[in-house]
């Protein structure tokens, strides 16, 4: 034990294992951080998406942080809701029938255009008949005519996929032919009006209207097709990476030498047929049969992890770890036990096993990114836990949806960006662990 | 001045004809060891092909799944055959169903479907080694073929295709620089590959896509995927050079995501081995550096070299089906992703061991090329690449 303190002490010597641990430490923080701060449920309905509690966002935004390095002022989200400015409606009174105008004013001041316009509406009565017509008003004092028509309990009035609207635009998108001045390289800076004339026969009527101009950036981490905010499975991979990764390392680093030490001790049929097996597990293809199990089976990560480890259990590790038993085994301190009377269990357990569990601490640390890799890798092809976010996903998302193809940059970057810096921090802790605890190399 | 002349250079004709003799025993008796070791890493690799393939056969029918495959399988024949029966058309609907229920139980106990599962098992995996899945669920070939085999064989070529040039840049490039770093021990090279050697944690697909991303999107000089330009060239030198400028970026991947790692190994080897004592004899004795590290350094390093490299190649198998995923390379990875999203379960048990396949193959090859490589084989004529 004090020879592994003594090892451990030895990695402040090394800059990249200090680097490394510090990228850890951070994966760590981060871990906890989202841990308490999204709790698994929240992050699990969440990314699932459903009820629309993602309609406020836009679709493929940018994150934040990309308006700071550009001159450019980058569109955000803007939200006019009539509810929560009492002096944009007026409603009128004739007799039976009730007129209500809302007026949506908002200042754009941005560079870009916004990337879509949805108009949100909440009639009070159901089933009562009201009729609208809908004007738009730009800072040079144009006014526009999109639509006339009735407007439902709960309605909606896509005003980018209006094809007839598009058609007197001149052939021009909405969130871009509203907000040109002429020619389609800027927008017009300025104060834009959203006016609904609704006119309804039942006199109690009342009409709220919510409009959303879609920008081109949102949050810390953007969104994907399906307007979620990419911050979630970003932070939650995290948390899960290290857990997959930890456990997989541990379990199949730990089984391997176990089994290796029985089959040293043991000899004979036992270490043939381990030799066997890993020989037959040599030409098994574990990621298809991963992909196999997740597909016959379940796409459980636990489900996942455990078929890791087995698969893992017999992986060529073994053979190095034999080769270092067969040392332990004529080695003095090995006989005196057996003269004492050790049985095979304890001096296996309690003889062999501790000798070789320096050289388990770097072998595990350099495995960790090879099981982070394997989950990403296996939710980039598609088979993951339906449930959990994980940066794998991310990846799996952008790439079904062409996201290098269409621009969407940051979608592949932020997730890869972070495997990477996941990886790396552990393989280069693990590098300098062997070449602490491994003495051939230490010369090297 | 003829009696000066050491006998060796000038036999007499009976030493002559000794020698060459001599030599010709040993070379055939080498060769014959070598073919013995051949034959037996085979046999031995045959048996193990077999029980691997075994277990993916008792993986995947653990929930039935190949039962299912078979049963549909003669389900859609008999639905076929019906389909031409004249009696089957003036049946009323319970009658067909009946009738169409009878003739499937017929055709279930013809194929075996009724025996026990350890019989059935066995009869599974005479048709999963000969590829003979029966017909995919949703997939279809490029030609227009549903049957399973097809359907990977025809796959097979690209990826062999990618695979092996990126197996030889690979072995030979980090060869190449371990022999010179090992020369330039402590360097500033030697120190950038063990500053870079943690980079290889990262599997080649993942530096596809940043390769992607720089070389195909942002300065779009290479194009995204594909193996070759859409619609493809005519003219079969156009048609090569087309392939080449797609074989650039997944080959670099692999290149990115093992090089590293195999030439800060290799380099660890050749420095161990350059730190005996033949060598410093060597040394001493003034054999030029070329000579030292061909015949005492790099000689007795292959070996594990090799080894090292088998099971590089296996992970590199492993990556490349979703390296073709991500570069929309026509080949078997980029099969097993359709038929991950088809949730075609017969290809992907057909995947399973045509990857087996392969996998042993590398295997044999690599114990071959070790064969020739380590001079304990020709004498033993046991042991391999996993020794």
């Amino acid at each position: 034990m004090s020879s592994i303190l003594r090892g451990l002490k030895e990695v402040k010597n090394y800059p990249s294992a200090m680097v490394g641990l510090a990228i850890i430490a951070f994966l760590v923080v981060l871990s906890i951080y989202t841990v308490i701060t999204i709790p698994y449920s929240e992050a699990v309905k969440l990314w699932r998406g459903a009820d629309q509690i993602w309609i406020e966002n836009p679709r493929f935004a940018r994150p934040v942080f990309f308006d700071w390095f550009t001159p450019k002022k980058l569109a955000r989200t803007i939200i006019v809701d009539s509810r929560n400015n009492p002096n944009a409606k007026i409603v009128n009174q004739y007799g039976e029938d009730v007129e209500i105008i809302i007026t949506l004013e908002f200042d754009f001041l941005y560079d870009e255009f916004p990337t879509e316009i949805t108009l949100f509406m909440n009639k009070q009565i159901p089933g009562s008949d009201m009729y609208a017509t809908f004007y738009w008003e730009t800072p040079d004092g144009r006014r526009i005519n999109l639509r006339r028509g009735s407007i439902k309990t709960r309605d909606s009035y896509e005003i980018s996929q209006d094809t007839a609207l598009r058609r007197r635009l001149g052939g021009k998108d909405a969130h871009i032919g509203l907000f040109s001045a002429g020619d389609d390289k800027k927008p017009l800076k300025g104060k834009y009006r959203l006016v609904i004339e609704a006119v309804s026969f039942d006199p109690e009527d009342d009409l709220d209207a919510r409009l959303i101009v879609y920008g081109t950036i949102h949050g810390i981490a953007g969104t994907d097709h399906l307007r979620r905010d990419l911050k979630i499975a970003l932070f939650w991979g995290a948390p899960i990476a290290l857990i997959f990764g930890l456990l997989a390392a541990v379990g199949t680093t730990a089984l391997t030498m176990l089994i290796a030490a029985i089959g040293v001790w043991y000899r004979g049929v036992v270490d043939g047929l381990i030799q066997r097996i890993t020989e037959v597990r040599m030409i098994l293809p574990t990621l298809v049969i991963l992909i196999m199990v997740g597909m016959f089976y379940s796409r459980s990560i636990w489900v996942i992890l455990g078929t890791v480890v087995v698969l893992g259990v017999f992986g060529s590790g073994i053979k190095v770890y034999r080769a270092m038993f067969l040392q332990v085994r004529e080695m003095p301190y090995i006989e005196a036990a057996q003269a004492y009377g050790a049985r095979g269990g304890r001096i296996v357990f309690k003889y062999m096993l501790p000798r070789i569990i320096p050289m388990l601490i770097p072998a595990f640390v350099t495995e960790v990114p090879a099981f982070v890799f394997l989950e990403a890798t296996l939710a980039f092809l598609g088979i993951s836990d339906p449930v959990v976010p994980t940066w794998g996903k991310i990846l799996y998302d952008a790439q079904s949806k062409g996201a290098l193809y269409m621009g969407h940059y940051y979608w592949v970057v932020i997730p890869s960006v972070l495997l990477i810096i996941t990886g790396l921090g552990f393989s280069m802790l693990g590098f300098a662990l062997d070449r602490i605890f491994n003495p051939r190399l230490r010369r090297m | 001045m003829g009696g000066l002349t050491p006998h060796s250079l000038n036999p007499t004709k009976g030493g002559y004809r000794q020698v060459m003799e001599e030599m010709g025993m040993t070379l055939a008796s080498n060769l014959k060891r070598i073919l013995k070791y051949f034959l037996v890493r085979i046999i031995i690799m045959a048996i193990t092909l077999l029980i691997g393939v075994y277990v993916v056969i008792l993986v995947a029918n653990m929930g039935g799944a190949v039962d299912e495959i078979r049963k549909s399988e003669i389900r859609e024949a008999v639905g076929r055959r019906l389909l031409g029966d004249e009696n089957y058309r003036i049946m009323s609907s319970e009658e067909r169903q009946k009738y169409a229920k009878m003739l499937e139980e017929i055709e279930f106990k013809r194929f075996g479907l009724d025996q026990p599962f350890l019989i059935r098992s066995f009869l599974y995996l005479k048709q999963a080694l000969t590829l003979d899945l029966g017909n995919a669920e949703r997939l279809t070939s490029d030609t227009g073929s549903r049957k399973v085999k097809l359907i990977i064989l025809e796959r097979l070529v690209p990826t062999l295709v990618l695979m092996m040039t990126s197996f030889l840049i690979l072995f030979f490039s980090a060869l190449t620089f371990a022999l010179f770093l090992s020369r330039r021990y402590g360097s500033f090279f030697d120190k950038m590959i063990i500053a870079l050697a943690p980079l290889s944690a990262a599997p080649a697909w993942f530096y596809g896509i940043f390769l992607i991303l720089i070389f195909a999107a942002i300065l779009k000089i290479l194009p995204f995927g594909g193996m070759v330009r859409v619609p493809p060239p005519d003219n079969a030198f156009e048609y090569f050079l087309s392939l080449l400028r797609h074989l650039v970026l997944p080959v670099f991947s692999v290149l990115l995501s093992s090089i590293f790692i195999s030439t800060y190994n290799w380099r660890t080897y050749f420095l161990i081995y350059s730190n005996e004592d033949y060598v410093e004899m060597a040394k001493a004795k003034g054999l030029s550096s070329a000579m030292i590290e061909r015949r005492y350094i790099l000689r007795p390093t292959m070996p594990a070299i090799v080894t090292s490299f088998a099971l590089s190649l296996i992970t590199q198998w492993m990556g490349s089906i979703t390296l073709e995923t991500v570069f929309n390379w026509p080949g078997l990875g980029r099969r097993i992703y359709e038929a991950i999203s088809n949730f075609d379960s017969p290809v992907i048990v057909g995947a399973n061991v045509i990857y087996a396949y392969l996998l042993a193959t590398t295997v044999l090859v690599l114990d071959v090329i070790y064969a020739i490589l380590d001079p304990r084989v020709r004498v033993e004529a046991t042991g391999g690449v996993e020794q």
